[in-house]
């Protein structure tokens, strides 16, 4: 009985120790941001608390930093908002959209499409980083949202996912709808879509999050600063702090928060839903 | 395909099209470009450009600072993929076995997946601050004068730290997922077959998470050829110098600061073929795994 | 007036596997067919082409005297029944059942009142609201039924309905499904591998066996005068002896004991059910019994009959012993079929 004890305990210190590994840089980051910058500069972080986190959030949300004056963390956070939602609305809709045509209609070229689109799973954006930029610049879509948001799109991870989960849908659904008189927009709307819910969230939740946290495309994109996300934000941010005679941590502490708490809050909230979607697409 | 699916012909081709347009536009496209321009020298102003064969892959191949890069990849992906699994796996471990604040450790183990890298850079960089950095100062504690950005090797490792950090919590939820889907009773035979905790989890465990584990190996090299991109770029400051760097940020120095199209576009092609030998090799292997299981 | 016409149907699957040869038959109306036959015999495989959902590849159906091989499923006015169900998971019970009323454009109250009067039937009002995965099997089976019955429709069509039931809810649901059936007079096709719900529900029984139908008939037509040896050892439990016999003198001769007249010459299969056999001292013939199989209201002695494996049915009040017993078979109770296509003689 006490070496079962032992172990226990063991076990609980690994996790404690695991779990400290993971969450005291965040607390760091968090202590910085209540206390003066001058502070700061003489001590680095430490355990007081002070009474800055107020002053630094506003200064971060609402004051621009940068060249242009328009990148305050508000605008950058509505365009991390608009790249985490768009994507992931994007991406799933024209999903969806896609594995249904592959999954429920005979269509001789189905095949060919399926290959078409899976192939895009097998190169990541980075390896044709630069003619995509080309590309982009061609069609004039640099600083815009179309031009943030449709090439990241251009991948088969939800294609292939919604396919996957399709298929495992029992054939003899689909036969009672037509029995029942339902077309195929009918099955899709009344049937299909209901019974992915939990597919549709867990992927949202997923897309949601490596929208957000795309960081070399928008690097690329964005050169307006009213176009950044706060990800993007995230190599300004360094910049002024190197270049500066009093940098400004509490400030830039903020807005690496900003950029980290609603995915992370996203991901705590629907863990089981987040969990199942990661571990039966396979990746 | 469905054996009873419907039959009409234009709803198809129309659900088809948009996901066919974007793939062909900003997929296929790119990547024939990229292919191309891997044969032509590009005039540095952008007048035109010169076929040039496979003379950008000579000289690439023949460049001691590519090769000095080329190995820097492969010892930092080996590093952060070595060191996330296992980290991952004890704790999943762990995590498993515990009754007692089970949620609260997975919660606490697994958020920081939604961190993106560059803020795990960030943090780094703080972390590693001069004059300051907690970390700097610990090492200061050993007598070792830690300078990020200077030193190379104290660079690579705030590097692989930071990596680290940002990859363990999706191999947790991998591993802990292999484990709880571990049935029951094979759990208890192995209960009543074997008394030592450590044997069961070398002949029991282990093997039955080992395709977790293969799948895992291909995930975390990927991530540390690519996702580490934003941790790289900030931990430098965007200065690469003599700093230490990855082959995917060597691309777009070169190609997007550098303007060396064909060099750059023929190591983007180099990267396509590693990416493909990798991403066929976890197809097979996510065939197997279906065996396995 | 014949509901359901089949002419010279077949099926060809995109793979080239012919899976149904040319078949024709009639159903007439409010006639409960059972299609029976082995695993993969290609019965889904017909009922499927008579529902619409597989195409028909060769010949013509017609239903209710209206040719329909291009009509689409929901405009053949039937009901289908599937093997999972097939119920909407994510709609209750009662939007389940109202699902394709709804499709065909019935009115609101319509629905309401049909499905109210199809769960009056099936006993399913208190689970309206319910959601299928809160519902025990067997009550899965009624929704299914339900949804079948509101659409009111010319012909149902059942694909082992039974067949994810325990033995005995499935003895149960029999009883409902047929009783339903003699209630609401629709003409029915009913696909099973299980023979004794074939022989228990149907009118007509259709055996089917390796894409061609082997017998068409009633339960005891099928049962007492198989057409083929394949019917007479599928049919029935335990099935009918088959013996390899001569024909010597115009006597069937098994062994060495003439057994009835023999209509041919030379080489025949002898078929005798067990229950045709009696025991009889003084019979002809000498069986080995080995076991017997004790089964409460009767008995089944299993051993050799000369070097053939033989079962014999007797009932309980018969005393039995391992070790040689006597037995006779009256001759008109022996079947005769061609030794070497089984056919019936
Ligand atoms: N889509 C298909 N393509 C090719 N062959 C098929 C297809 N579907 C069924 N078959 C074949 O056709 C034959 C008949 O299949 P069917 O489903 O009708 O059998 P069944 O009699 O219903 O069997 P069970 O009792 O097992 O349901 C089988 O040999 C099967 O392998
Ligand atoms: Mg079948």
């Amino acid at each position: 009985m006490r070496k079962l004890k032992l172990s226990t305990v063991l076990d609980h210190a690994v996790l404690i120790a695991g779990s400290l590994f993971m969450i005291l840089p965040l607390l760091m980051l968090l202590q910085m941001t209540t206390v003066p910058d001058t502070e700061i500069i003489r001590t680095g972080p430490s355990l007081t608390i002070g009474d800055q986190l107020d002053d630094n959030f506003r200064k971060a949300m609402f004051e621009a930093s940068g060249f242009s004056g328009e990148n305050t963390g508000l605008s950058m956070l509505k365009n991390s908002m608009i790249l985490g939602i768009g994507f992931a609305f994007g991406k799933i809709v024209l999903g969806m959209m896609a594995a249904y045509a592959i999954v429920y209609f005979r269509l001789r070229f189905a095949t060919f499409a399926f290959w078409l689109i899976f192939t895009t799973l097998l190169l990541p954006l980075e390896v044709r980083i630069l003619p995509s930029y080309e590309v982009v610049q061609w069609l004039g879509m640099l600083n815009t949202y179309q031009g943030l948001i449709i090439p990241l799109i251009a991948s088969a991870t939800a294609t292939f996912f919604f396919r996957q989960f399709f298929r495992s849908v029992p054939e003899e659904l689909v036969e009672a709808a037509r029995i029942d008189g339902a077309g195929p927009v009918k099955f899709f709307i009344d049937i299909l879509v209901p019974l992915s819910q939990t597919m549709i969230a867990a992927m949202f939740i997923i897309m949601f999050v490596y929208g957000w946290n795309q960081y070399l495309w928008p690097t690329m994109i964005t050169t307006d600063e009213d176009m950044y996300t706060l990800v993007r934000g995230i190599k300004q941010i360094v910049q002024v702090l190197e270049g500066a005679v009093v940098p400004e941590f509490g400030r830039s502490n903020v807005l690496a928060l900003v950029a980290v708490i609603p995915p992370v809050l996203v991901v705590v909230f629907f863990q089981s839903w987040f969990v199942k979607g990661l571990t039966e697409s396979d990746k | 395909m469905k054996r009873a699916g419907f039959t009409t012909v234009s709803l198809p081709v129309l659900l088809l099209l948009p996901q066919l347009v974007i793939i062909a536009v900003f997929f296929y496209w790119p990547t024939v470009v990229a292919l191309q321009s891997s044969f032509y020298l590009q005039d540095p102003f952008g007048f035109g450009s010169t076929f040039v064969g496979l003379q950008n892959y000579i000289d690439l191949f023949g460049s001691r600072e590519y090769r000095r890069i080329a190995s820097f990849t492969v010892v930092f992906s080996l590093l952060v993929t070595f060191f996330s699994l296992a980290i991952a796996l004890v704790l999943a471990v762990k995590a498993d076995k515990v009754l007692r604040g089970a949620r609260t450790y997975r919660t606490l183990l697994m958020w920081v997946y939604a961190v993106a890298p560059p803020v795990a850079g960030f943090i780094a960089v703080i972390m590693f601050n001069q004059s300051w950095g907690p970390l700097t100062e610990f090492f200061g504690f050993f007598g070792h004068d830690y300078m990020v950005g200077v030193n190379f090797n104290d660079t690579a490792f705030s590097m692989i730290l930071a990596s680290v950090w940002k990859q363990v919590p999706v191999n947790f939820i991998f591993f802990l997922s292999g484990l709880q889907s571990i049935p029951r009773s094979v759990r208890e035979a192995a209960l009543i077959d074997n008394r030592s905790a450590s044997g069961r989890f070398w002949d029991v465990t282990f093997p039955l998470l080992a395709p977790t584990g293969f799948f895992l190996l291909i995930i975390n090299i990927t991530y540390s050829l690519f996702d580490t991109f934003g941790i790289v770029d900030i931990v430098v400051k965007g200065e690469p110098g003599n700093n230490p760097m990855t082959l995917v940020y060597k691309v777009y120095v070169d190609g997007f600061r550098g303007n060396d199209l064909g060099g750059s576009s023929a190591q983007s092609v180099i990267l396509m073929v590693l990416v493909l030998a990798l991403t066929i090799f976890q197809f097979r292997l996510i065939d197997r795994r279906i065996h396995y299981t | 007036m014949a509901q359901v016409q089949l002419n010279n149907i077949g099926k060809t699957y995109p793979n080239g596997f012919e899976a149904l040869h040319p078949t024709s038959f009639e159903i007439a109306e409010g006639e409960f067919t059972v299609l029976v036959g082995p695993s993969g015999c290609g019965k889904s495989t017909l009922l499927r082409m008579v529902a619409g959902l597989e195409d028909i590849t060769s010949g013509e159906l017609q239903i209710a005297g209206r040719v329909v091989n291009n009509v689409e499923p929901a405009e053949r006015d039937i009901a289908m029944v599937f093997q999972n169900y097939a119920l909407y998971p994510h709609m209750t019970v009662r939007k389940n059942i109202g699902y394709g009323l709804k499709n065909r454009g019935t009115s609101k109250q319509a629905i309401a009142q049909k499905v109210d009067e199809a769960a009056a039937l099936l006993n399913l009002g208190d689970y309206l609201d319910r959601k299928p995965s809160q519902l025990s099997g067997g009550q899965r089976q009624r929704v299914a039924m339900g949804r079948a019955i509101v659409r009111d429709p010319a012909l149902f069509l059942f694909d082992e309905p039974l067949s994810n039931l325990d033995a005995k809810l499935r003895n149960q649901m029999r009883i409902e499904i047929k009783a339903l059936q003699r209630r609401l007079g629709v003409t029915s096709i009913y696909v099973t591998h299980d023979q004794v719900e074939a022989m228990t529900m149907a009118d007509r029984i259709i055996v089917m066996n390796a894409g061609r139908i082997e017998q068409i008939g009633t339960p005891s037509e099928v049962y007492h005068n198989p057409a083929s040896t394949f019917v007479a050892a599928f049919m029935g439990a335990p099935p009918m002896n088959l013996f390899p016999a001569k024909v010597t003198d115009g006597q069937v001769m098994l062994g060495d004991q003439p057994l009835c007249a023999a209509p041919a010459q030379g080489a025949v299969t002898a078929g005798i059910r067990p229950e045709d056999f009696t025991l009889d001292a003084t019979g002809p013939l000498s069986m080995d019994v080995q076991i017997i199989e004790e089964l409460g209201a009767h008995r089944l002695l299993h051993g050799t009959l000369g070097a053939h494996s033989v079962t014999v049915h007797v009932s309980n009040d018969i005393s039995a012993a391992t070790g040689l017993q006597r037995l006779s078979v009256r001759p008109d109770a022996v079947c005769l079929f061609n030794a070497t296509d089984g056919k019936r003689l």
